[in-house]
């Protein structure tokens, strides 16, 4: 093969092939994908959870992971939410003409191994080359389907006054590596992605408790935007305890030189776990055997004060709004 | 500065003490203003407006570069952006700043213009070097904590033979915005709190005709809790005694000179001029403008722009909360047809800005 991905890998005819089989299958394959129908033939029933998500992260290859691992964990997590075990995910690449096929190898092999990590397998893909400028390098498409295995299962709108918030471990690591990355910014301390499969750790859990209202992974937005979408769809109100948010120093520190909000920074291998105040204890037990849960603590409880709205009990006590992001966060003048 | 050294001025129990002195302190409503947007968020942040005695009156002032920006400058960069050889570089807080008609620079560049967020000026020297047919135009907004380092950047571009970065300079300067609203008559403000980042660079001493001229108590001032309780304490006690001072409580950033090599730098590439401030009007002397010797840096020259006064924007009140007149939920388009998705005014837009951070800190 080239070094540099061709329009000619996405044409369909041979050289797709061969891209198909020699880079594709080498990483991802698996009975049901190395039969290369035109649908995946999957023996499933019950209720079951899918998901769907795209992946456009600039950069694509970061501190912590790469574009083919995120999609995956991405897409594994949202199912997972739904106190689903995830079992078989698709992807569709769309690659920009001259992407070194180095790069392209490197991807495919981290989504493999994230795949196998997971416990998922992929059983449908697709690959189209575009003309450059198309796209920005690469783009990829992962769905993902698992068993729903609560009832009922967890919703963002099952939160209840009296219930506890947990988070899994720090926030905004994510988020800042891939800023960081992308504007060339050399932080004191190294920050690194979070990005990570939490579904194993999500099944011990929901297995483990009677009662989970909420499960939900802050992404796009952080913390507060996702606090924010429950409180509303639940008509509760969320206090969060600032002095409890975990944030590591290095993440506060190139956050302030940045001048954003690490509430506001997208994670990818957290999650909020939202259910009642008796449960707590038991749910940051499992969470901290888990190492993907080692830093789990409570941040919060929600109340019935001012339903839709999250507030922000400060260090000296006063009380703020933390409401939902405008837009993308940018830098400020000074 | 490290981490435990500011956690020192978050001290829960000291804050504690002071607004409890505070309070037996107050004989009547005191009008403070706070200059500087940082301020206005910190005080939200912190949770300190939920706190302080409610005989303490919070205004937000002209502190912040983004709501100052007079609308016919708004105007001028957005008119620029569509311009086939330049590419605008732009620190982030400019992307949504509306123009006439709903323009902004976002909506700019989903009708093809070319505009880059930089986060530092810096960064323009290799926009320029990599894209050596096109004009890298950056927009100078700011006060004198940003215009030196814009300044270099000048300095820089020169000393590497760089030919195709301009710079649009509407910088403007504090101390000659404060005087010109302290003689407005509608104007009643018992004391400020001055701005941080800006004395860093100035000092203390442009300050000193708040007490000398006008009799009125201003402190410059850290951003942590500690620091704006103890400013506030300090100037309710001279008041209650009848005194006016100047003073700098943000010693472990601000010297008493500021930073004399900074603004040395700035005034060799800029000079003084009459400046547009936006719901304030002319404020003569207030802004920075390239001297001649620095021309060719020069966006207004290169592309004949001039700043005018036009028609005010219907129903925004931004210059009524720019000078403390009134506060952001005053504005009768506050929270209505001006929110942040929509911001009709610029102090909506910015993160500093008044109206937008009431909108997004205030519980009730
Ligand atoms: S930090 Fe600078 S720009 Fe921001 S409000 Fe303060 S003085 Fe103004
Ligand atoms: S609420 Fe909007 S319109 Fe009113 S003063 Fe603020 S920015 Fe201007």
């Amino acid at each position: 093969m080239s070094d540099k991905v061709l329009l000619d890998y996405g044409s369909g005819g041979r050289a797709s092939q061969r891209l198909i089989s020699e880079l594709f299958l080498k990483y991802l394959g698996n009975d049901e994908l190395n039969r290369l129908n035109d649908a995946a033939e999957l023996a499933m029933s019950g209720r079951l959870a899918m998901s769907t998500d795209s992946f456009v992260v600039d950069p694509i290859f970061f501190p912590g992971g790469n574009i083919g691992s995120l999609a995956v964990h991405g897409t594994v997590n949202d199912v997972a939410m739904m106190g689903a075990i995830p079992r078989h995910i698709t992807c569709a690449y769309i690659i920009e003409e001259g992407l070194p096929m180095d790069d392209l190898e490197q991807i495919v092999a981290a989504m493999g191994k994230a795949a196998e990590e997971a416990g998922v397998t992929v059983v449908s893909g697709d690959t189209k080359v575009v003309p450059k400028g198309a796209v920005d390098k690469i783009f990829i498409n992962t769905t993902g389907i698992g068993d729903i295995i609560v009832d009922p299962a967890p919703s963002g709108d099952a939160a209840k006054p009296g219930d506890a918030v947990l988070i899994s471990g720090t926030v905004g690591d994510h988020g800042l590596t891939i800023l960081g990355t992308r504007e060339g910014l050399d932080f004191e301390a190294r920050v690194e992605s979070d990005s990570a499969s939490l579904n194993h750790l999500l099944i011990k859990l929901v297995e483990g408790l009677p009662e989970v209202h909420v499960l939900r992974d802050p992404t796009r937005g952080g913390l507060a935007t996702t606090l924010n979408e429950i409180t509303s769809s639940s008509n509760v109100c969320c206090e969060l305890i600032e002095s409890d948010l975990p944030i590591k120093a290095e993440v506060k520190g190139g956050c302030s030189i940045l001048g954003l909000d690490p509430l506001y920074l997208a994670n990818e291998g957290k999650f909020l776990c939202i259910l009642p105040q008796e449960h707590a204890d038991k749910a940051l037990e499992i969470m901290r055997a888990d190492p993907l849960g080692a830093g789990a603590c409570q941040i919060g409880t929600m109340t019935d004060a001012n339903p839709g709205k999250v507030v922000l009990v400060t260090p000296l006590g006063g009380k703020r709004l933390l409401g939902m992001l405008e837009g993308e966060q940018l830098p400020r003048i000074c | 500065m490290s981490f435990e050294l500011l956690e020192k001025f978050r001290d829960p129990d000291l804050c504690r003490k002071m607004l409890d002195k505070m309070q037996g302190d107050l004989t009547n409503d005191l009008r403070f203003m706070e200059v500087c947007g940082t301020h206005t968020v910190a005080i939200f942040q912190s949770g300190l407006r939920s706190l302080l005695p409610e005989k303490i009156v919070h205004l937000s002032g002209p502190g912040c570069p983004v709501c100052v920006t007079h609308e016919s400058e708004v105007n001028a960069f957005l008119d620029l952006a569509g311009h086939d050889r330049v590419i605008m570089a732009t620190f982030g807080d400019l992307m949504r700043v509306p123009g006439d008609n709903g323009r902004n620079l976002k909506k700019a560049m989903a009708d093809g213009a070319r505009v880059k967020v930089v986060y530092s000026p810096f960064d323009t020297l290799k926009l320029a070097k990599e894209n050596p047919d096109d004009l890298i135009v950056f927009i100078g907004v700011g006060f004198e904590t940003t215009a030196p380092t814009i300044a270099g950047t000048m300095k820089m571009a020169r000393a590497q033979g760089i030919e195709n970065l301009r710079v649009l300079c509407f910088h403007k300067t504090v101390p000659t915005a404060l005087e010109a609203l302290l003689s407005d008559e509608a104007i009643n403000i018992d004391g400020f709190i001055l701005p941080g980042h800006v004395s860093a660079i100035i000092g203390v001493e442009p300050y000193n005709f708040i007490a000398e001229k006008f009799g009125k108590s201003a402190v410059v001032t850290g951003f942590e809790p500690l620091d704006i309780l103890q400013s506030l304490t300090q100037m309710i006690d001279w008041r209650n005694k009848g005194e006016a001072h100047v003073v700098n409580n943000y010693t472990r950033i601000v010297g008493e000179n500021g930073n004399p090599k900074a603004l040395e730098v700035m005034y060799e590439v800029f000079e003084p001029t009459d400046a547009l401030w936006r719901g304030i009007g002319l404020i003569p002397g207030s802004g920075l403008e390239i001297r001649p010797e620095w021309e060719l840096f020069d966006a207004k020259k290169e592309f004949g722009i001039t700043i005018e006064e036009g028609p005010a924007l219907k129903g925004c009140k931004c210059g009524d909360i720019l000078k403390g007149i009134k506060q952001p939920v005053e504005c009768p388009l506050f929270g209505k047809a001006c929110t942040p998705a929509n911001p009709v005014g610029p102090c909506m837009v910015s993160t500093e800005g008044s109206c937008a951070a009431y909108y997004k800190y205030k519980l009730d």
